[in-house]
């Protein structure tokens, strides 16, 4: 579709408030990118709710002019399944960071994977703990130094949200770079598109606790291989890529999502009364 | 009229038969139009193992045990001294067992019961597929002055998909019970209704707990099973289905919250069910749910706490976390239920409540009451339905105010989908439009509205439930909560057969609190005497914070499982002299 045939422009998602991220960080980019992709699927601001926990990246939903909601740390993902199983018409999106959504969070994501709810979520990984100043993430390496709470780094390898939401059944899986909003719209479109639970996995540094990550933008590169739908070589892939391929769909399963009906059955609140009269 | 009751208790150590014995019973008491409560206790076993059903029938309503048993009908003896302190037995008493199973426990006779045997299994093994235990409910039956034609009916009903055979089977083991019978000492009959007046149930609970739920308008259910509480989850899960809900099993009782916040977020109507640990995990969302103003119920069937403590056992042990358990001034609601069919009214009560005041409600039941089976007179229909205030359109060159300063403290809530409305729902301190603010001025004013939404709130005459004496209520009253109000109820009513003057006064708001409704119910009273199940007296110390009581207030608390009666409330009325 051309944009000037477009109904709505990215600007008509975003809302007047200015974010209280510092100059330079990755979550910019991530906003930018998530209103042009509602945009390019045309979506009235009222069908699409944003959902998030605790962190930097979690201020994503007052930032946009869709319905949204701030939670409390770590359980975005629930309040979205809630909404989402409520509300199927809704097109429902979860923001958050590494820490809320891997360590926090960590059962709910195990467990949204499983569930399969249609719904995108959009990881903002930076490695730390921005909004506490600094501390070690599920997904710092174990050797870094930067935090006073673990001076000698956590000695403790990081957490593999692609394969980890692979495993548990995620219906969707790709990782962008905030270095490429374009191309992050546009993945995030496909996984708002895609059935089911889609992953997206969106290398955002940290310019303030992580300024070594400004670096993220000369070492990320371009998947080389386009999207599969065999798990067991998604898997292979993601096990043994070193992090950096970003760009592209790296899986799409064709599980159908977790849907419970609603039936119309008014009126029989009398039937199951019935069953306690004697 | 002192209600003229019988009561018995039937053991053994095969968990599911004692229970299904007892539920036969049960039915069959429906069936001679008696009215009844049972309530069952368990040893830690998952399945199987020992366990005790505790039954009182009565050809009025009731809704308490009472002081004693009259009657232990042991089918086996294992392990039936875990439950002693829960069976009291006193000289008019009568145990029967089964001389196969050698004689009865020491731990059981401090009371001084009368003993007698019967030889369950014996008689059962003269018939072919006979069982020991319908044999016992032929001896108990004849004990009572149940007639044999209701139990018939039961059977008939329960095992018409087993075939006739197996029906023939267990009235011959019953008939032959009843048989049995005539060689066991007497305990107190009670007398054939011969024409029902009033339409009954058989209801538990948990079940009227689910059904306030869904006669509420809940059609969203997350659900995270736990042992008092799960059948309240097990009974909404069809049931929902039937009335257009839906209910989802959730991985933790953390989801299970945000789950219900969601949805009711997306504008259904939504609950969940827990017991202590698992209200200990959703604290923090309930304060979210306070904040972001997202209207939810939260049924607490308490246990014993702290911890693990006694999953499966009774205890109002959860007042104090359930008031003040939020961190921060989190305005919220507690509701109680003070008896079987009240579950009903209550539940559907706090649905109304939370929709209306778009606030977390908890409401709190516990195991004594929840897993308790009664056959009561029909609830009266309710018009509690929620109804929450919405904003349907915009407001031209207007920006929609959703957290906007009210009068009542209310604001009509957009539901996602509204066009023109849009906005955030925040847990982070906001301004009117939910734009979120750390400034002094916009906490002060949400604080403000948050509070007053609750204080101004009409909740009319469903506060607490009063009752006098048929003198009056003279100078004192009992105040009392939650399932310690049955055994009170008995008390008062005792006392007032005797010519006491007395007022009951069981409080259904606990929170917020209510001190110009309470001073009036307390009008004329000097003395109170404060009736609860906690080992802290929680209930006690609340009441001391925030009423005026009469300088003579007594606590009468105790930790759980054990119940009171009504006989130690009555003996307290009976021995305060003014």
């Amino acid at each position: 579709m051309e944009a000037a045939a477009r109904k709505y422009k990215a600007k008509d998602y975003k809302s007047e408030l200015k974010p209280i991220w510092c100059p330079g960080c990755g979550d910019y980019t991530v906003l930018n990118a998530l209103t042009r992709a509602l945009a390019e699927l045309g979506l009235p601001p009222e069908q699409v709710a944003v959902v998030s926990g605790i962190g930097c990246s979690s201020r994503i939903p007052a930032y946009t002019s869709v319905y949204g909601f701030h939670g409390v740390h770590g359980r975005a993902l629930p309040v979205a399944t809630g909404l989402k199983l409520a509300r199927p018409d809704l097109t429902v999106i979860v923001t958050g960071g590494d820490g809320d959504g891997f360590s926090i969070g960590g059962n709910h994501f195990l467990h949204a994977c499983r569930r399969n709810v249609d719904m995108t979520y959009i990881v903002m990984d930076n490695q730390v703990y921005g909004m506490t100043k600094g501390q070690a993430s599920p997904t710092t390496a174990p050797d870094w130094e930067g935090s006073k709470l673990t001076p000698e780094g956590t000695g403790i390898n990081p957490f593999q949200p692609l394969v980890v939401g692979l495993a548990s059944g995620a219906n969707f899986i790709a990782r962008v770079s905030s270095s490429d909003p374009v191309n992050m719209a546009q993945i995030i479109v496909e996984a708002i598109r895609h059935p089911g639970f889609s992953l997206v996995q969106v290398l955002s540094p940290c310019v303030t606790f992580r300024p070594e990550q400004a670096e993220w933008r000369d070492i990320v590169r371009t998947a080389l291989v386009d999207y599969t739908d065999d798990a067991a070589r998604a898997a292979r892939r993601l096990m043994t890529d070193d992090g950096f391929n970003v760009g592209k769909v790296l899986y799409k399963g064709e599980r159908p999502p977790f849907r419970p009906e609603f039936e119309n059955t008014d009126g029989s609140i009398a039937e199951l009364e019935a069953k306690f009269s004697l | 009229m002192t209600v003229q009751s019988v009561s018995l208790v039937i053991a053994g150590s095969g968990g599911a038969g004692v229970v299904t014995a007892g539920s036969l019973l049960l039915d069959a008491a429906a069936n001679a139009g008696w009215y009844a409560l049972m309530s069952r206790s368990s040893g830690p076993q998952i399945r199987g193992g020992e366990a005790a059903a505790m039954l009182r029938f009565a050809t009025e309503p009731i809704m308490s045990h009472d002081d004693s048993f009259h009657l232990l009908m042991a089918v086996d003896w294992e392990n039936i001294t875990r439950f002693s302190a829960e069976i009291p037995l006193v000289a008019g008493s009568l145990i029967v067992g089964d001389p196969a199973h050698g004689d009865a426990p020491v731990a059981l006779l401090g009371g001084k019961p009368r003993q007698a045997a019967l030889a369950m299994t014996e008689i059962a093994g003269k018939i072919e597929n006979g069982r020991p235990n319908m044999v016992a409910l032929g001896a108990i039956a004849a004990l009572i002055g149940l007639p044999p034609q209701a139990m018939q009916a039961v059977v008939e009903k329960n095992l018409r998909r087993k075939g006739q055979a197996a029906i023939d089977a267990s009235m011959a083991a019953f008939h032959a019970g009843i048989a049995a019978a005539a060689d066991l000492p007497a305990i107190p009959k009670l007398p054939a209704v011969t024409a029902v007046s009033e339409p009954r149930w058989s209801i538990t609970g948990n079940e009227a707990t689910g059904l306030g739920v869904i006669r509420g308008g809940v059609r969203f259910v997350a659900a995270y099973p736990i042992t008092p509480a799960t059948e309240v989850l097990e009974w909404l899960a069809p049931s929902l289905a039937k009335v257009g809900g839906v209910l989802v099993q959730a991985e933790d009782e953390l989801a299970s919250i945000n789950q219900i916040i969601g949805a009711s977020y997306g504008g259904v109507p939504a609950m969940t069910a827990t017991s202590g640990p698992g209200l200990s995990l959703m604290i923090e969302s309930l304060g979210l749910a306070v904040a972001a103003e997202v209207p939810i119920v939260v049924v607490d069937v308490m246990r014993v706490g702290p911890s693990t403590g006694i999953a499966t056992k009774s205890e109002q042990s959860d007042l104090n976390i359930a008031v003040y358990g939020l961190h921060g001034d989190a305005p919220h609601i507690v509701v109680a239920s003070n008896s079987v069919a009240d579950c009903l009214f209550t539940t559907q009560w706090a649905v109304h409540l939370a929709e209306s005041m778009q606030a977390p409600t908890i409401v709190l039941s516990d195991q004594a009451m929840g897993q308790a089976r009664a056959i009561i007179p029909r609830p009266a229909e309710l018009a509690f339905i929620g109804q929450r205030e919405t904003a349907k359109a915009a407001v031209e060159g207007e920006r929609y105010q959703r957290y906007a300063v009210t009068a009542s403290g209310v604001s009509p809530m957009a539901i996602p989908g509204t066009a023109g409305l849009t906005h955030t729902a925040d847990g982070l301190e906001h301004n009117e439009f939910g734009t979120p603010s750390s400034q002094a001025s916009d906490h002060q004013a949400q604080m403000d509205k948050r509070s007053r939404k609750l204080t101004q709130f009409n909740y009319g005459d469903h506060w607490a439930d009063i009752e006098d004496a048929e003198g009056g209520a003279g100078d004192m009253a009992i105040i009392t909560w939650g399932s310690s109000t049955g055994p009170a109820r008995e008390a008062l009513r005792r006392f007032s057969d005797a010519g006491g003057k007395a007022r009951l006064i069981s409080v259904r708001l606990i929170a917020p609190v209510q001190p110009e409704r309470m001073a009036a119910a307390l009008h004329g009273i000097t003395r109170a005497l404060v009736v609860e199940q906690s080992h802290s007296g929680q209930f006690h110390r609340m009441l001391r914070a925030f009423y005026d009581l009469p300088r003579e207030t007594r606590s009468l608390h105790q930790a759980g499982p054990l119940a009171f009666g009504p006989g130690r409330i009555l003996e307290q009325l009976k021995t305060w002299r003014a």
